[in-house]
């Protein structure tokens, strides 16, 4: 195994988060505090608790993968992405480095970061909501695993994209929205009869399903349907990927 | 000489159905410079992406010393660098970050007294803490010869190094690729600059249309090839050409004030010699002799010109 280029790739990406701090941590941090002090402490304090947890310390998991979710997208497909569109793709085409060492370095370096934001948002909420994690070090493996899955899904966009706009597509049209459709404000439950059926289909429901249980120990579906999706997804990504560098697919012409 | 590099019935055909490389072969000796000269769109670019993992051969086979390019991919790569033609560089590194991620993809442990080395041949020293950004073209373009450098590999691909860059920098590169050759680095490079192959190669392809049509050592090649033209000022007008030098295929030019002959090869000495005595003993005066020798550029165009 190519140890120094992993290190390499991954040092390279996570300098590319300490450039652009303001854009890469700053930034959604303060989003997503804003949620907090509109839902959390504001209107928060007059819903009803669910399931026993005040509506300000619901939303937590949610809120949580709401930034995670999206920040991992992006910043793996922009990580590789903004090679192919610089041109120094060469460079990594032309290395005695496998698929799977590109990977680990990319997807490594967008993991740690939606990592690192999804920690300072949940201090960042502890200011504005009380709450206690019944399993944190199964909600910090989860976040692992979560961070992990998406930031290959975005290195996919960013192999497959072809310019700003698409890259920009997935993450803003399709991840942001079925997050907030996901059951991040609300336990869906609280859906009607149709509508609650056709939230099932929205594979991140089970997602923030599974983080909440970490958080609170309480679900509607089942925690181990939510890991099973995950690491489903997870293992499609990563054939994705391999089978995108072994047939050089928009890399090697 | 051992081979550094073996290139076997190498074709490419795009999804296009363009065909670039129809059945290459190609040996290069370690420690030497090849130069591989050819059109726009004959395949060099080709050539070198299939060598250097850029692009995938549609058959053949290629060795670096001795691995396989595509079986022991770790092996033969680490022994490339490659500049490409482009200048394609991370605009927001600095040079040393650069270089430094340059060497970690080839799988070395960061060496601060070779990073130092390379910087200072390259006269980016003093640069190593700037973006790269903030540099002139023909600075980056040495941030990519030191990052192409930065591994220590055996084999250089220098594609169109030189396009586009001053001078200064242009004599400072071959200065540089002259190094590296006593070093035991074997250099290959494609140029436009013809008199640049002239200068520096050991050894000359040409490919056109996908296909190789002349591989020579540099100075063979001349000899083949290449020609001199010598011109023999008189210093009294002759109407016609005395029967005495007809035998010696000379041209007399219309105003009867010029000989001149054309030799095939690099050498016209001894026939020269024997003109001049010739001119002597028979009394004809001449104030000058003049020899044009033609280029690599000559005998290129005319080898192209052929084949379309």
């Amino acid at each position: 195994m190519n140890v120094y280029a992993i290190r390499a790739i991954y040092i390279n990406e996570l300098n590319r988060t300490w450039r652009t701090l303001y854009q890469s941590i700053a930034s959604p941090v303060i989003s997503t505090a804003l949620y907090f002090v509109v839902f959390g402490s504001a209107i928060g304090s007059r819903m009803q608790a669910i399931d026993g947890v005040s509506y300000g310390a619901f939303i937590v998991p949610g809120l949580i993968l709401l930034t995670v979710l999206t920040e991992s997208v992006s910043n793996a497909s922009f990580g590789i992405y903004l090679p192919r569109f610089l041109g120094t793709i060469y460079e990594l085409l032309s290395a005695p480095i496998s698929a799977t060492e590109v990977i680990i370095g990319f997807v490594g370096a967008a993991a740690t970061k939606s990592v690192i934001l999804g920690l300072i948002i949940f201090a960042t909420a502890r200011l504005f909501v009380p709450f206690e994690v019944v399993h944190p070090v199964l909600a910090f493996l989860y976040l692992v695993l979560l961070s992990t899955t998406f930031a290959l899904f975005g290195f996919i966009l960013g192999l497959w994209a072809d310019g700003f706009e698409k890259l920009n597509l997935i993450p803003m049209m399709v991840i942001s929205p079925l997050t907030f459709l996901g059951g991040t404000f609300y336990s869906i439950d609280m859906l009607p009869g149709v509508w609650r059926q056709i939230a099932l289909f929205n594979p991140i429901v089970y997602l923030i399903e599974g983080f909440r249980w970490t958080f609170y120990d309480i679900a509607t579906l089942a925690p181990v349907i939510s890991l099973a999706l995950t690491l489903s997804l997870l293992a499609v990504c990563f054939a994705v990927v391999v089978w995108i560098f072994r047939t050089g697919y928009r890399l090697r012409n | 000489m051992t081979n550094i590099l073996a290139i076997e019935r190498l074709t490419k055909t795009y999804d296009n159905g363009f065909v670039a490389l129809k059945g290459v072969d190609l040996t290069i000796a370690q420690g030497e410079i090849f130069a591989l000269l050819g059109p726009n769109g004959a395949g060099k670019t080709t050539l070198i992406g299939i060598v250097c993992g850029l692009v995938r051969a549609t058959s053949g086979k290629v060795t670096v010393d001795g691995c396989d390019i595509a079986a022991d991919y770790r092996e033969a790569r680490q022994k490339i660098g490659l500049v490409p033609q482009e200048l394609a560089t991370n605009q927001f590194e600095t040079v040393l970050e650069a270089v430094r991620f340059s060497r970690g993809l080839f799988g070395k442990a960061p060496n601060p007294a070779h990073f130092e080395r390379v910087l200072r041949d390259l006269s980016l020293w003093d640069k190593k803490d700037q973006r790269i950004g903030a540099l002139s073209g023909g600075m980056k373009r040495r941030v990519l010869i030191a990052k192409a450098l930065a591994h220590e590999p055996q084999i250089l691909f220098l594609d169109e190094p030189t396009a586009g860059v001053d001078v200064e920098l242009r004599r400072d590169m071959w200065e540089m690729v002259r190094r590296l050759r006593e070093k035991g680095v074997t250099v290959i490079l494609t140029t436009h600059y013809i008199e640049e192959a002239e200068d520096m190669a050991d050894r000359i392809g040409v490919i056109a249309q996908g296909e190789l049509i002349l591989v020579e050592e540099k100075h063979a090649l001349m000899r083949r090839l290449g020609q001199i033209r010598v011109t023999i000022g008189l210093t009294q007008k002759l109407d016609a050409l005395p029967d005495h030098l007809s035998d010696l295929a000379l041209d007399l030019t219309p105003d009867g004030m010029t000989l001149a002959f054309t030799q095939k090869g690099e050498d016209c000495d001894d026939r020269l010699g024997a003109l001049l005595k010739t001119l002597v003993a028979r009394g004809i005066e001449f104030r000058s002799v003049n020899s044009e020798r033609s280029s690599l550029e000559d005998i290129f165009i005319d080898l192209v010109g052929r084949r379309r």
